[in-house]
């Protein structure tokens, strides 16, 4: 039978086509299912792949991949109204690599669909799965959107953070507006030089900003800046609950952002190349689903593998998509494709980084989500408040501004209050360390 | 010349950087037309495409599915679960080259 193979993976992103490249390097007869003109034509993210994870997949991956350029200053900017404060940290290469690089989703996916290619992985583009194909509690395979039927001895779901595969199989429910961030960016056109004079940078190296504040103060939402070749990406993700409940538009937010005064300058005289969106998981280890059953296993943004706090979620599905494709490779061994088998899949997922950081920040991103106002809002404005009086010299006295400053959040907040966000703080702090 | 002069604010503008193969027939409907008539509408707000319009005359929601980005932010965020959400076919919808 021609439509038979040992293993279908569905959706040609960073999972499935680690997955893919994988089990076909080890000899397996593996078909990728891609719904898209070509791998990434429908995916985004800020964005940046990090070196250390990825070379593991794709060792010296920055000598043919469409890399643009090496990530040197992380800076986190805390915006008010019109100030803001920014702490940057900037560590240039010591050696050959860059601790990451700048990436666009279109040009990233494709090449790592291409390795999977190379490796002897069939890929099958503009075809969607409508279905996966059961018998008994087993399933053997998928059906696609002209009604063809393809069979397997295992099927790998990648099919990104909707995936109506794993709610059509009942490993998942219907996720909810808190659990996911809608993130919209803009790739702007500005030239190379003028990137590397305003961010300060070499030809070859580039910067991120995580923003807080400004005009997603009080909403949980951020705002992220990446430098490519000759493009600057700027975008926001806010949680889909703050954006429902309070009615707003999320291309507002991001014009306003583009216009702070402390982003402004940086993006003048840019160019709209492509507006984009796309959505984020951020229901954190407590929305994972289940993630294997009888010849299935579920990765990726699929299986909501995202670690929100750090921005990570590339690294998350290349390893899951790994991690699937080894349990693959050993189950394809034992011939035994049966749920206990596939265990392994989340055995590997618990002993490595993925759950055990997404169990280290299990309840951040529910307390910030449940407390925006407080951490979102009104403390890193006084950040920039405080920052403001310590800058600022008009002759007052030093100790008057001081505790003007200090008599300032007693107004504004009540001690208990105060007290409550603290406990709060150190417990996340607690949470996040003694785990 | 500063950046909100020289990139387009408006959703329209902003779409037409993007690439799309749209399909013949849409792949999202409304379920009941008759609940959106009381609903909050939230989702002529949230889309990042602005997909969904409320045509006041006519008391329907109008879906412009050739702008969508495929996020699924509706299929999550409809306060009815009213949207009947799938992706376009093989081949069809949004086209992202460059993010």
């Amino acid at each position: 039978m021609n439509n038979s193979t040992d293993i279908i993976i569905i959706g040609a992103g960073p999972s499935g086509t680690a997955a893919a490249m994988i089990l076909a390097q080890a000899g397996k007869r593996v078909v990728l299912i891609e719904r898209g003109d070509f791998s990434g034509c429908k995916n985004m993210f800020g964005g940046a792949i990090y070196t250390t994870p990825t070379k593991e997949i794709y060792p010296e991956f920055w000598n043919t991949a469409p890399v643009e350029r090496g990530i040197i200053r992380h800076s986190y900017a805390l915006l008010g109204e019109l100030d803001g404060t920014t702490i940057s940290y900037d560590k240039q290469s010591s050696g050959e690599t860059y601790e990451a690089y700048s990436v666009t989703r279109a040009k990233w996916d494709r090449w790592c669909a291409q390795q999977a290619e190379e490796a002897g992985a069939v890929l099958v583009k503009e075809t969607l799965v409508k279905e996966i194909l059961k018998d008994g509690n087993r399933i053997i395979g998928v059906k696609t959107d002209t009604g063809e039927e393809f069979f397997s001895k295992i099927v790998i779901i990648a099919d990104g953070v909707n995936s109506i595969l794993a709610k059509q199989l009942g490993f998942r429910k219907d996720i909810k507006p808190e659990h996911v961030a809608l993130s919209i960016k803009e790739v702007l056109s500005i030239q190379k030089e003028a990137i590397e004079e305003r961010f300060n940078l070499s030809d070859k190296t580039g910067c991120t900003y995580t923003i807080i504040g400004g005009p997603m103060s009080g909403i949980t939402g951020m705002g992220f800046l990446y430098t490519g070749t000759n493009t600057v990406s700027i975008g926001v993700g806010v949680s889909l609950d703050d954006l429902q409940k309070n009615f707003l538009k999320p291309y507002d937010i991001l014009n306003e952002l583009k216009k702070h005064p402390i982003l402004s300058p940086l993006l003048k005289g840019a160019t709209l190349k492509e507006y984009s969106a796309h959505l984020i998981p951020e229901g954190g280890f407590k929305t994972i689903p289940k993630l294997y059953g009888n010849g299935v296993m579920i990765t990726g943004d699929a299986a909501m593998l995202v670690n929100n706090v750090h921005w990570e979620g590339t690294n998350l599905a290349m390893f899951s998509g790994k991690y699937a494709a080894e349990t693959a490779i050993e189950a394809l061994e034992k011939n035994d494709f049966s749920e206990n088998t596939l265990a392994l899949y989340e055995k590997k997922l618990k002993n490595s980084f993925i759950l055990k950081d997404m169990k280290t920040y299990e309840d951040v991103v529910p307390t910030i989500e449940k407390n925006a106002e407080a951490f979102l809002g009104y403390y890193p404005q006084k950040v920039n408040e405080f920052m403001d009086m310590f800058t600022t010299v008009d002759g007052i006295e030093k100790k008057t501004k001081y505790t003007g400053f200090i008599s300032s959040v007693f107004k504004e907040k009540t001690l208990p209050s105060l007290i409550k966000d603290g406990i709060k703080l150190v417990k996340l702090a607690a949470g996040v360390f003694v785990k | 010349m500063s950046v909100e002069k020289t990139t387009p604010g408006n959703i329209d503008e902003k779409l037409s950087t993007i690439k799309y193969k749209p399909d013949e027939k849409s792949h999202l409907s409304v379920i009941n037309q008759d609940k959106c008539k009381d609903c909050n509408k939230a989702c002529t707000f949230f889309c990042p495409a602005r997909v969904y319009e409320w045509d006041e005359s006519q008391q329907t929601l109008i879906i412009k599915y050739e702008n969508c980005l495929e996020c699924g932010a509706c299929r999550i965020g409809c306060i009815n679960q009213n949207i009947n959400w799938e992706y376009p076919n093989g081949g069809f919808g949004v086209i992202f080259k460059n993010s």
